[in-house]
């Protein structure tokens, strides 16, 4: 066990490494923050001057190194080229709206998901099966933005129940909170109907029946518990997903979160943002992979064996 | 008939009447009904990206400022003149959504057929040589998949400029991993295969091996796999599209007029509903046609 969380805690390492160095070089290549914050009838000599204060006259290799070596001990990804403050305040200001969205669809997600999927399992074929194949497959053709403005054309517009945009209250969390989890719950869905047909069909839930257990213990001590282990294993790669829906959400319910952030400072340019919010999304993804590798090796010996 | 009895049935036939492949695989087709809407929608795609100049009723970038904000014709103050309505600058919104079906066909296929070039190609070599080359491909779809898709994209669309090419070009080298994964395990199986084992006594090239003996075992599952790619990837270009990284205005694109139609969703809400209608009903066409082709070509892929 021991080895095999440092394996993938070396290799997480290295994935964050590689992730840090194309994000760098990626924005270095054409960004010229010089001709985007000077004026337009800077001089050469002011260009040069501006250059050389921000540290983008010296080689390439040299800023990489010298950025990575801040990101890691202080946290410095550099300040924002058009709000003047550090890109990692700005970041820090914007984070919890996205967790707060991304936490409310993740309820949404399980509360839906969990019982249709287990229901259209234990129920083939049934009218509720039918509804969650249906719901994946339209699910999966559907792009995730006009949902959200087709949800805000109909819930805010026409029927006027739910604001459409804004952070304000809880009422403003509803619609994006149902857009970004629509991205993922026919997966889910899909993976706990599917687990739990496999599960049912074992030789210890006959066991389980055979003595007597009622039919609830059964279905969810024995095998529910045992079906969620798919959930649990991609969850990890779902946090990515739902980090980069949150990009697309927030840019539809302009909501005041990292991906807006994310959206308006590549479109202006502002590197150090960029930079700092890749990085940062894509700690959070590796780890969260790394979290959920580790969560589904404990509690399931056969994939730490392998 | 089943496709069993039918090939036995016409065994004796000789060589140049025997149904091909492309008909067997029709034939069976024929029973999954949602395969078959899935090839109706596509085949209309099709059509309407290839006959779009003649189909459509006005020119896509034709300006109308007089008939501006029309709504569609079963509405009150549509007109059977746009049966769709149109925008605001008054263009024809049917015109533009059929022109908008050739930017998405084009990205969807060109960006997938990207993708399949890298992700395929390094799959063979992961898969058939293992050791250090595996692990060096592992990591690199490890990194790839910890990057945020969407904020590498927009970045790359962001350095490169928004062309039509350089959008299929940051669809193609985020989103080969799958491919590279597929490819991978398959090879890693076929090379345990006895026909492969014949290929390397009779001292074939490895490249011969790679490409005349393994790749063409594994068709079948990157054909279907390629099919729900270029679904998805018509959904990854509107996305850009549509948070302005992508096809610039005023070409016509769905992601873009999507865009377009948000800043008046209040009012007029056709402008954003019908692109994105477009969207979705192609993304469900390729998928369901997707769908009976696995069921076709591959069924132990079913399961997954």
């Amino acid at each position: 066990m021991k080895v095999y969380i440092i394996k993938r805690l070396i290799e997480a390492i290295g994935v964050c490494l590689v992730i840090s160095m194309i994000s760098f070089f990626l924005l270095f290549l054409n960004t010229d923050p010089a001709l985007l914050l000077l004026p337009p009838e800077a001089e050469m000599e002011d260009i040069a001057l501006f250059k050389k204060q921000m540290g983008l006259d010296r080689p390439v290799i040299v800023q990489y190194v010298d950025f990575l070596r801040k990101v890691v001990l202080h946290g410095d990804f550099g300040d924002s080229f058009l709000a003047k403050i550090p890109a990692i305040d700005l970041i820090a200001g914007r984070l919890p709206a996205t967790v707060k969205l991304a936490l409310a669809s993740l309820l949404f997600i399980n509360l839906v998901a969990l019982p249709v999927g287990v229901i259209a399992a234990i129920r083939r074929y049934s009218f509720m099966d039918n509804v969650a194949t249906f719901t994946a497959l339209v699910g999966q053709a559907m792009p995730l933005y006009w949902f959200g403005i087709m949800l805000i054309i109909v819930f805010g517009v026409w029927l006027g129940w739910l604001p459409i945009s804004g952070s304000d209250t809880l009422l403003h969390l509803i619609l994006p909170a149902i857009t970004l989890g629509s991205w993922i719950l026919p997966v889910n869905m899909r993976l706990v109907r599917s687990g739990m047909l496999e599960v049912l069909s074992q030789d210890y839930i006959r066991t389980a029946r055979a003595k007597g257990l009622p039919e609830k213990k059964v279905l969810i001590k024995h095998a529910f518990k045992n079906a969620a282990i798919p959930v649990v294993t991609v969850s990890g790669m779902q946090f990515g997903a739902l980090l980069g829906g949150a990009v697309v959400t927030e840019t539809v319910f302009a909501w005041p979160g990292l991906g807006r952030l994310a959206v308006d400072s590549i479109r202006m340019g502002d590197y150090p943002v960029v930079q700092a919010i890749v990085v940062i999304f894509a700690l959070c993804v590796v780890f969260a992979n790394l979290t959920a590798d580790i969560v589904a090796a404990v509690i399931d010996p056969r994939i730490r064996l392998n | 008939m089943s496709v069993k009895e039918n090939l036995i049935e016409t065994s004796s036939l000789p060589e140049d009447v025997k149904p091909s492949t492309l008909s067997l695989v029709l034939r069976k087709m024929w029973h999954l009904r949602l395969g078959v809407v899935g090839a109706v929608l596509i085949t209309a795609l099709l059509l309407t990206a290839v006959f779009c100049p003649v189909l459509a009723p006005y020119d896509p970038y034709k300006q109308n400022i007089m008939n501006r904000l029309k709504p569609p014709v079963w509405l009150e103050g549509g007109t059977f003149k746009h049966l769709l309505g149109t925008d605001h600058l008054g263009r024809d919104n049917l015109s533009r959504i059929m022109f908008g079906s050739r930017i998405s066909l084009v990205v969807g296929v060109s960006a997938v057929i990207m993708q399949v070039i890298i992700g395929v190609g390094l799959g063979l070599l992961a898969g058939y040589y293992g050791g250090k080359a595996d692990s060096v491909i592992s990591f690199m779809v490890n990194s790839m998949m910890g990057f945020p898709f969407i904020l590498l994209a927009m970045s790359l669309v962001a350095v490169l400029g928004p062309s039509l090419q350089n959008i299929i070009i940051a669809l193609g080298v985020t989103q080969w991993t799958v491919f590279t994964r597929v490819t991978r395990i398959e090879t890693m199986k076929a090379r345990e295969q006895e026909y492969v084992l014949a290929a390397t006594s009779l001292a074939f090239s490895t490249r011969r091996i790679l490409l005349r003996h393994i790749l063409p075992n594994l068709v079948p599952s990157l054909v279907v796999l390629a099919t729900v790619e270029v679904a998805r990837a018509i959904i990854r270009e509107s996305l850009l599209s549509f948070l302005g990284l992508g096809i610039q205005p005023p070409t016509p694109s769905w992601g873009s007029m999507l865009a377009e139609g948000r800043d008046y969703m209040l009012m007029q809400w056709w402008l954003a509903a019908f692109p994105g209608a477009a969207i979705f009903i192609s993304a469900l066409g390729i998928n369901l046609l997707g769908d009976a082709l696995r069921d076709v070509m591959d069924p132990h892929l079913r399961k997954s």
